[in-house]
């Protein structure tokens, strides 16, 4: 949940900044002079959220490091759309590992690091939900067994998105993927497979998980700046729309991000030590149809024949309602 | 190596090369635009007001308080008057009204208005003297709103008016609860300062002498004579014309009205004539109406203050007969197209005295000999774009003219008299207006603005009230109006959130510092569509990228 409470001010918390406000109480993005971590001239395509969370995400954790910050980045999206040799466009030191290992070479810099006393240099490592829920777990999942000094940030656009949009076990129930098309009597992906990564960092009782998306810029600076003020093995994971992938307008990530959220489909939380802290609750409530029509991967649950689909969605969308209290009904 | 463009303060490597070697602006098929669309608010407001810059700064807290009011004024010089009896169409019009509850632009107004005359706050001078004179024929809204207007485009400005004090039915309609004199009378001194001079108890009556006398005329006479209707009555029955109770007691002489007053009528006039009457000792107020409420011209919260204040309503009703105390009262029935009908049903009601409100004509002995002004319905006929009269250098605005009967009408009409003056006085045309474009409500990105209730202005409790002519509706103070202010979402005009700023995902867009706004740097935008997508209140546009 946002701690920084911007009181009423004609907006809120909710947008970046604001002309009234005082400069402490500023986002990193609101700041003229930002870091931009992330700077222009990457190729990642028109309203790529995976983009523009990895700059909120590294410019806060830029900030929150005194500018002493190194990054290892997975295979993926962001990594080939950032760096075509010779450009990078990414302003912190940042290097790039395979698919698999982004986790153990980010333990590797870490170990090294304080073997030499600098232990004021931080540590994070970033990847995709591949990279990240299949073939990097093993990686990830010693990284936080062994409380390795790193954040681990995973950027979940929900499939393989660079290689051509695969499923991945962070693919939705339902979701069409170029290897589970919208064909036969359980159209797209599998329902009952993949996995929660979240619940699965917490199952390492490491000092630190959270969600967020880019719906919400302050609560997402706020995490990495609480990820930032502890040292351990640390897991965000950002929920960030992929307009290729999903088949959705490039101008509706963010709005796609909101509706995930308010749907109660996608919850926002904070743990420590695998006990459940925050969770963000909803709103306005929105129903799961808001965030699955604008996606064309959700195109058949809105055909006759879908009924069921968009009903499992919405029993998906009461469970984390009721598991998480999103309503606020229980606090 | 070539450099990134932020500051080194960061202390970051750059590599081999950098990707802003590579322009994705290339890539773009529609580009965004930042564009200022009007406001719902100020597109209803018949003054004309920049009612979102007035707010905007006003939202800044006190330092923003001269500003605003500034901004107000260059529109309307009644701040205070009008924060206390305008209608307030904007407020109808807000676009936060689908939100919540509209914004309450009327009681910040009046903040505003009175925070300015406890602050002594002086209008502009006139940077210019221009030479030329003009004569306003009257001291009403449009006739003041006019006057001002012209001096403040250096011309010499002289009001006539018949009246013994200024301000039209501000002065003499009006009853005191909703506007105390002593507020109306700081604005007029003020417009007075500028270099506006007013004669009273100066009738203009030859308006051919007026015309050698000055260089161009505005005729703003009002519409101060009651209408009458034919209603049978015996020599012993008193009835009265409301508007003149209404004179009466602004001059200082309340009328004494007996017990049971019924009032004849469903306008403004009929409401304030019953409340008044309410004041002056009348136990029972009753309004008699021929339609339905929903069919009532008179406002909604005139018609609630009234029911507040014990005044009573006979819907579908008309007086057939007076006879000494006793009315006849004929039931009334709607035809399909909402007329009414008799129904044959009659019944009395008592009364001391009869008010009759229905309606008001202009008083046109001025223009008697005057052939080629052209008065048609009542009203003197205006050219509808420089509302000059049939004769040359004659203008007319206000409740004389066309147009609906309202003060803050009059001063916007007013005003546009003044600028139809001081182009005709230099010999030229008024440009045509391009159409306004509105920020409508659907190109608002809502999410953003903060839950926040309405700041209700106090009222006098109802037993207080029917005793004296003490304000009812009180005023906000500096908290409350400022955070009235700022629940105005600025529609339709770029107000400095940094949501394009901070959420382009491809860093495209810069910041350009404290009421600069921002800037898109197409080298680079892709034209994903996400700032204006987010924009909280649509001043971004989408266009089409043309080769
Ligand atoms: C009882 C009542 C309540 C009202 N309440 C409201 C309200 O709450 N809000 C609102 O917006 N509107 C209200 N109105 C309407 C509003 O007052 C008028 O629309 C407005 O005053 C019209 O302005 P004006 O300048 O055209 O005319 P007026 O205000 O009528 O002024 C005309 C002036 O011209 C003078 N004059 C006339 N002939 C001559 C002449 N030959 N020589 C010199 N002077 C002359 C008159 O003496 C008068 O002072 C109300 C009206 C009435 C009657
Ligand atoms: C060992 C290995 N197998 C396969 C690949 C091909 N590959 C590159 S990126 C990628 C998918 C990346 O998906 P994800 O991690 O979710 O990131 P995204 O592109 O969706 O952001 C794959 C399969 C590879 N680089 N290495
Ligand atoms: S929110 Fe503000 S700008 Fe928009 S209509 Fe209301 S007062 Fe006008
Ligand atoms: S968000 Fe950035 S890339 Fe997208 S249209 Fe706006 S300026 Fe262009
Ligand atoms: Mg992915």
């Amino acid at each position: 949940m946002t701690t920084v409470h911007i009181p009423f001010l004609q907006t809120g918390t909710l947008a970046v900044g604001g002309r009234l406000l005082e400069d402490e109480e500023r986002s990193v993005q609101s700041q003229a002079d930002r870091p931009s971590s992330l700077t222009k001239g990457h190729r990642a395509c028109q309203g790529c959220a995976e983009a523009l969370a990895a700059r909120w995400v590294m410019d806060t954790a830029v900030e929150a490091a005194d500018d002493k910050l190194i990054v290892a980045n997975a295979t993926g999206c962001l990594e080939v759309f950032s760096t075509l040799y010779p450009e990078s466009a990414w302003k912190p030191p940042w290097i790039h590992s395979v698919f698999a290992n982004a986790a153990a070479v980010a333990t590797g810099i870490a170990a090294s690091l304080h073997a030499q006393g600098r232990d004021d240099i931080r540590v994070l490592a970033q990847g995709g939900d591949g990279g990240t829920v299949d073939i990097g777990l093993a990686a990830v999942s010693g990284m936080f067994e062994r409380n390795d000094d790193v954040l681990y940030v995973c950027y979940d656009n929900q499939g393989y998105m660079n290689t051509g949009v695969q499923r991945s076990s962070a693919t939705p129930t339902s979701a069409r993927t170029a290897t589970t098309p919208a064909v036969g009597c359980q159209p797209g992906a599998p329902v009952g497979q993949g996995k929660s990564m979240p619940k699965i960092a917490m199952a390492h009782e490491i000092p630190y998980v959270a969600t967020a998306t880019v719906a919400d810029l302050r609560d997402l600076e706020h995490k990495v700046r609480t990820a930032m003020s502890i040292h351990g093995a640390r897991y965000l994971h950002v929920l960030v729309p992929c307009p290729l992938g999903w088949g959705a307008s490039s101008a509706e990530s963010i709005r796609l991000s909101r509706a995930a959220v308010q749907s109660g489909i996608f919850p926002v939380i904070e743990s420590r030590a695998g006990e459940l802290t925050d969770v963000q609750p909803i709103r306005q409530r929105m129903d799961v149809e808001e965030y699955l029509r604008p996606q064309a991967r959700f195109a058949h649950l809105f055909k006759p024949g879908g009924e069921d689909a968009l009903d499992r969605w919405r029993a998906m969308a009461e469970r984390n309602i009721r598991h998480y209290d999103l309503l606020g009904e229980r606090s | 190596m070539t450099g990134h463009d932020a500051p080194p303060t960061h202390g970051l490597s750059t590599g081999p090369a950098t990707s802003l070697a590579y322009h994705t602006g290339t890539w773009r098929t529609e580009r965004p635009v930042y564009v200022e669309l009007s406001p719902p608010c100020s597109l209803a407001c018949p003054s004309g007001e920049d009612i979102r810059g007035w707010l905007g700064s006003t939202q800044e807290g006190a330092p923003g308080f001269e500003a605003a009011w500034r901004r107000l004024v260059s529109a309307n010089p009644f701040p205070a008057v009008m924060g206390r009896i305008c209608y307030h169409p904007c407020q109808a019009s807000c676009n936060r009204g689908e939100l919540d509850e509209e914004v309450g632009i009327n009681a910040v107004e009046r903040f505003l208005g009175d925070t300015a005359l406890a602050e002594g706050w002086e209008l502009p001078a006139p940077t210019t003297e221009t030479g030329r004179r003009v004569l306003v024929v009257g001291s009403g809204p449009a006739g003041l709103s006019a006057a001002y207007q012209l001096r403040m485009l250096g011309h010499s400005v002289l009001v006539r008016e018949a009246a013994g004090e200024p301000g039209g039915m501000m002065r003499y309609g009006i009853p005191a609860y909703r506007l105390p004199r002593e507020v109306l009378a700081q604005e007029i001194s003020r417009i007075e300062r500028t270099g506006v001079v007013i004669e009273c108890e100066a009738p203009v009556t030859d308006l051919d002498a007026a015309q050698r006398e000055f260089d161009a005329v505005v005729l703003t006479m009002g519409a101060g004579v009651a209408h009458h209707v034919d209603i049978p009555a015996g020599a012993a029955s008193k009835i009265v014309d409301a508007i003149d109770v209404l004179r009466d007691v602004a001059s200082g002489r309340p009328p004494l009205v007996g017990r049971r007053v019924a009032v004849y009528g469903g306008g403004n006039t009929a409401m304030d004539a019953a409340r008044t009457a309410r004041r002056l000792g009348a136990q029972d107020a009753v309004v008699v109406y021929r339609r339905t409420q929903e069919q009532m011209p008179a406002h909604p919260t005139e018609l609630q203050d009234a029911i507040g204040e014990g005044v009573r309503v006979q819907w579908l009703s008309t007086i057939s007969q007076v006879e000494g105390q006793t009315l006849t009262i004929e039931r009334m029935e709607l035809d399909e197209e909402g007329r009414p009908h008799g129904t044959g049903e009659f019944e009395e009601l008592d009364a001391d005295t009869v008010m009759l409100a229905v309606g008001q004509d202009a008083d046109l002995t001025l223009l008697e000999n005057v052939p080629d002004i052209h008065v048609s319905d009542g009203v003197v006929q205006v050219d509808p774009t420089t509302l000059m009269t049939g004769r040359d250098g004659v203008f007319a605005a206000g409740d004389v003219s066309p147009g609906s009967r309202t003060a803050t009408y009059a001063i916007g009409r007013g005003a546009r008299a003044a600028k139809a003056v001081d182009a005709y006085l230099a010999a030229r045309v008024i440009p045509a207006e391009p159409a306004p474009r509105e920020a409508t409500y659907d190109r608002m990105t809502s999410w953003y603005y903060s839950d926040a209730p309405k700041q209700h202005r106090g009222e006098l409790e109802a037993a207080r009230r029917v005793t004296g002519f003490e304000e009812v509706l009180t005023g906000l103070d500096a908290e409350h109006a400022v955070f009235e202010a700022r629940r105005c979402m600025s529609c339709g005009s770029c107000f400095e959130c940094d949501n394009c700023f901070g959420m382009c995902p491809d860093d495209a867009i810069r910041k350009l510092g404290p009421g600069m706004r921002y800037e898109i740097d197409y080298d680079y935008c892709k034209g994903c569509g996400i700032c204006a997508e987010e924009c909280p209140c649509g001043a971004i546009d989408m266009i089409p990228e043309v080769k």
